[in-house]
């Protein structure tokens, strides 16, 4: 199962067999059989969050830092419930949250195992305190 | 006092634009601003006290944000102590890679990116751009949308546009809650197109997640990020915001693309006095930091704005290859109408169109712009074919391939079958036959039957409460006798499990085989070197449904019954009222009518007639060593009893000549072939008969076509190639007569 992100690119090409969905399914028994089988269920379709580490390595190995971390964060919020998702968006958008808000929502976003997006949300909102992006309390 | 050549030129389509001086205090300068810092990075202990004429202290939300996730410390100390004209000529040495100078980039301030870009002129902005592209191939992006929101309309459209070879296909929506049903259209009509291709729908952010949660779209561009903090805040978003809804998209399964742009801060009115192109650096530097693949750019929407200004089309290049220079994917605008002058806006595209970039067009429109809802439409659904052959005089490759009409008919019409079986299938409103019929062969929604849209936006609410997804898409698609499309658009949902679409530049051809700048990268080293047009593609991008085989051109009547008869060697006349009429070595034999279509009977018939009507008397020769017109008639003037002679092309180009003259000098030209009827042949003899009788004559009135040559070039090289293939060398003049004509049974 050893992984080389300079040479396993593309994944569902080069290495079908560390892919799967959500469930388990591996990537090449997502067929229209199975669909028709009723054996997948529109929650498998979807990247798992070691997918997107996967892929996080493969932007690193091609010298690209910034989209790596961010698709290290996807990895991470792959697990996150939408409507937690968008309560963070919203709550970084010019002042939406107070300090302490800010705070919360980083600390949540730590249960689900989302610890570089929650320093993500803690680094904003030291800048947003610097520059008057914050809501007043 | 008004000329009336400026009035002329007032009324142009050029002039309802207006150009303005420069006014760099409300940003109104395209690059180089006087109020532009100069570029400076002050490192301490690896912090960054001072960057581009600010303290930290002063650092605005980008600034920080750029500093924090951008700026590479390590390569910064060697990329910033560099000369700007040093790094400007490695942008343009095709010895430098381009990995080389994506890795200075990295260590390059905002200042110090958009002084480089200035120091380059417009083709060095090209040869930088075809190196620094991110992905080997152009591509392109289409734009399909239509007033009415009509489904089989968005299918039929976005299945031609697929099979046209565009990469990705844009909708949006006029009324927000048709979302769905446009992004299940666009879906279902491309993948019946082409495999691969993937779609969008730019909404609303929570809607638009929505969507691709469900497996409804496969990327998003609508993350628009500005260069002075309140223009990005008056966009309700900070850096921190749109970089963390790019990595919430990407764990949804979304390819994201970023937006910026010249000319956005001065039209929100926070340009801050700084520079077009300083401030889209800026925009530029924070969209790498917050992790984007890449950027849809090129000024977008305010287009317009950019070319108001000296030097508005140089800074959009010039922002397109910053962003190449920063790795990042670049959908290169020519989205939005640049200018109402055919040529402004032809010029402007040149500079993406040329080098190539991944999608030379962030939104060609394929439907006539009247239904482009984004308001684009740039280029549209009838420039198609001026792209197509541009492409083709260039031998450039920007990503729109020919297809024959008959095929585009019977894809469109698939695609609205296709959309109207999936919503049979899933209780949405019906599509009837009526429309299907009106997507497949009409122009645009005007022709389209009115539906019922407050049926269909209720029915668009409950199918997203009913959790309806793309798999479900997939089944009713199966169920319906489109398995191949099913098959396609499954094949997009196992891409999404994959993910490789989130790496830089990436498309998907129809074998589901992912191309990005990671696998399939831009190498290009100079002449020879990276994507060149050749082999199969260049095949198929020359063969546009309108070329026709040269060799039809001139397919002359091989059986018909003779129109001349030849009577041996023709020797000098002796008559001083003799006109020669002397004719090519092909004239009615291996051609038999001029390139106006006139029968050579029926010339030679005008021309001798006018020779009685002047008094002469007409004598037909053949001249054979030559095909050059002067020569033919300076033969016949030779052989005349007047020295007067007329000669003749196979094509119909005349000359009047006489034998003392030079033979490149003559007495009346007549180069308009294709203009001439048979009243001109008849008084050209007229004419010739006149000097042969020493009269005064009056020229021929002759009508000048500017456009006769650009229209017919082509035949008269094809039909002057018969005549010389018919040259005999040396072989001397024979005498011709009319052949008396078979009575017709």
């Amino acid at each position: 199962m050893s992984f080389d992100p300079k040479r396993d690119y593309p994944l569902g090409t080069r290495r079908p067999d560390l892919v799967s969905t959500p469930g388990g399914l591996p990537l090449a028994e997502v067929t229209l059989d199975a669909l028709r089988d009723g054996r997948i269920d529109s929650g498998e379709i979807r990247a798992t969050p070691e997918t997107l580490r996967l892929q996080s390595e493969v932007a690193r190995a091609a010298g690209r830092k910034p989209l790596a971390e961010s698709l290290e964060r996807a990895a991470e919020l792959a697990a996150v419930p939408d409507e937690l998702l968008l309560a963070v968006y919203t709550a970084l958008r010019p002042r939406r949250a107070t300090a302490a808000e800010l705070e919360d929502w980083a600390a949540r976003l730590e249960t689900h195992g989302a610890a570089r997006t929650a320093a993500f949300v803690r680094e904003a909102a030291t800048a947003y305190a610097e520059r008057g992006l914050l809501a007043h309390a | 006092m008004r000329s009336e050549r400026f009035a002329s030129r007032d009324r142009r389509e050029l002039h309802r634009e207006q150009l303005i001086s420069p006014l760099p205090e409300l940003g109104l300068v395209a690059s180089g601003g006087p109020n532009d810092p100069e570029p400076e990075l002050v490192v301490v202990s690896g912090a960054v006290l001072r960057m581009d004429g600010k303290d930290a202290a002063d650092f605005d939300v980008i600034d920080r944000f750029v500093v924090a996730h951008g700026l590479d410390l390590e390569v910064a100390a060697e990329a910033m102590a560099l000369e700007d004209a040093e790094v400007a000529r490695r942008l343009v040495d095709v010895d430098v890679p381009r990995v080389e100078l994506v890795r200075l980039a990295r260590g390059l301030t905002p200042a110090k990116l958009a002084r480089v870009i200035g120091l380059l002129d417009p083709v060095e902005l090209m040869l930088a751009l075809k190196k620094l592209r991110a992905r080997r191939a152009p591509s392109n992006q289409a734009h399909v949308t239509n007033l009415k929101e009509s489904p089989a309309l968005l299918a039929a459209d976005a299945a031609e546009a697929a099979r046209r070879g565009f990469a990705e296909i844009e909708t949006t929506v006029g009324v927000a809650r048709y979302a769905p049903l446009n992004a299940i259209a666009l879906l279902v009509g491309s993948q019946t197109g082409r495999p691969g291709v993937m779609t969008q729908c730019a909404v609303e952010e929570r809607r638009n997640l929505e969507l691709a949660i469900r497996g409804l779209v496969t990327y998003a561009e609508t993350l628009s990020v500005y260069g002075t903090e309140p223009v990005f805040v008056d966009g309700d978003d900070t850096p921190w915001s749109k970089a963390f809804l790019g990595a919430a998209y990407a764990s949804r399964g979304v390819k994201v693309r970023f937006t910026s742009g010249t000319g956005s801060e001065a039209l929100m009115g926070y340009a801050q006095g700084l520079s077009m192109l300083y401030l889209e650096a800026r925009c530029l530097a924070a969209v790498r930091a917050a992790g984007s693949q890449g950027v849809q750019n090129g000024s977008i929407s305010c287009v317009a704005l950019v070319l108001s200004v000296p030097g508005g089309t140089r800074a959009i290049l010039g922002e397109n290859v910053l962003a190449a220079w920063l790795d990042l994917e670049v959908a290169s605008g020519n989205d939005a109408i640049a200018s109402h002058s055919e040529i402004r806006k032809t010029a402007k595209l040149m500079g993406q169109f040329l080098p190539g970039t991944d999608f030379v067009t962030s939104g060609y429109s394929v439907m006539p712009r009247h239904d482009n809802t984004f308001g684009g439409g740039n280029f549209d659904a009838d420039d198609i074919d001026e792209w197509l052959t541009v492409q083709r005089d260039w031998q450039v490759d920007a990503g729109i391939e020919p297809v024959a009409e008959d095929e585009v008919v019977r894809i469109r019409e698939r695609a609205a079958r296709a959309v109207q079986a999936v919503f049979s299938e899933l209780d949405l409103p019906p599509v009837s036959d009526e429309e299907v019929g009106a997507a497949t062969t009409g122009y645009d929604s005007r022709g389209m039957p009115d539906r019922d849209r407050a049926a269909d936006v209720e029915a668009a609410d409950e199918l997203l409460a009913r959790g309806v997804s793309g798999l479900d898409v997939v089944l009713a698609l199966d169920r319906n006798g489109f398995g191949d499309v099913a098959e396609a658009v499954l094949s997009m949902q196992r891409q999404r499990v994959s993910a490789d679409y989130l790496q830089t530049a990436a498309i998907i051809d129809s074998e589901g085989l992912v191309h990005s700048a990671v696998n399939d990268p831009n190498v290009y080293a100079g002449p020879g070197t990276g994507y060149r047009l050749e082999g199969e593609r260049w095949a198929l991008l020359q063969s546009l449904p309108n070329v026709v085989d040269p060799l039809e051109l001139t397919g002359g009547e091989p059986e018909a019954e003779p129109i001349v008869v030849e009577r041996g060697e023709a020797v000098k006349g002796d008559d001083p009222a003799e006109v020669v009429v002397a004719v090519g070595p092909a004239f009615a034999a291996a051609i038999r009518r001029t390139i106006a279509d006139l029968h050579h009977r029926d010339v030679l018939e005008a021309i001798c007639d006018g020779v009685r009507e002047g008094g002469g008397v007409p004598r037909i020769v053949r001249v054979r060593r030559v095909a050059d017109v002067a020569f033919i008639a300076h033969d016949g003037a030779r052989l005349s009893g007047s020295g007067v002679a007329l000669g003749l092309q196979s094509k119909g180009t005349a000359v009047i000549h006489r034998a003392d003259l030079e033979p490149l000098d003559n007495l009346e030209l007549f180069g308009m072939s294709p203009l001439y009827t048979l009243e001109s042949y008849r008084a050209m003899g007229q004419n010739a008969a006149g000097y042969a009788l020493g009269k005064r004559v009056g020229p021929v009135p002759t009508q000048l076509d500017n456009y006769a040559r650009a229209k017919l070039i082509v035949r008269t090289t094809l039909l002057h190639a018969r005549e010389t293939q018919a040259v005999v060398a040396g072989a001397a003049p024979v005498e011709l007569e009319l052949a008396v004509p078979v009575p017709s049974t």
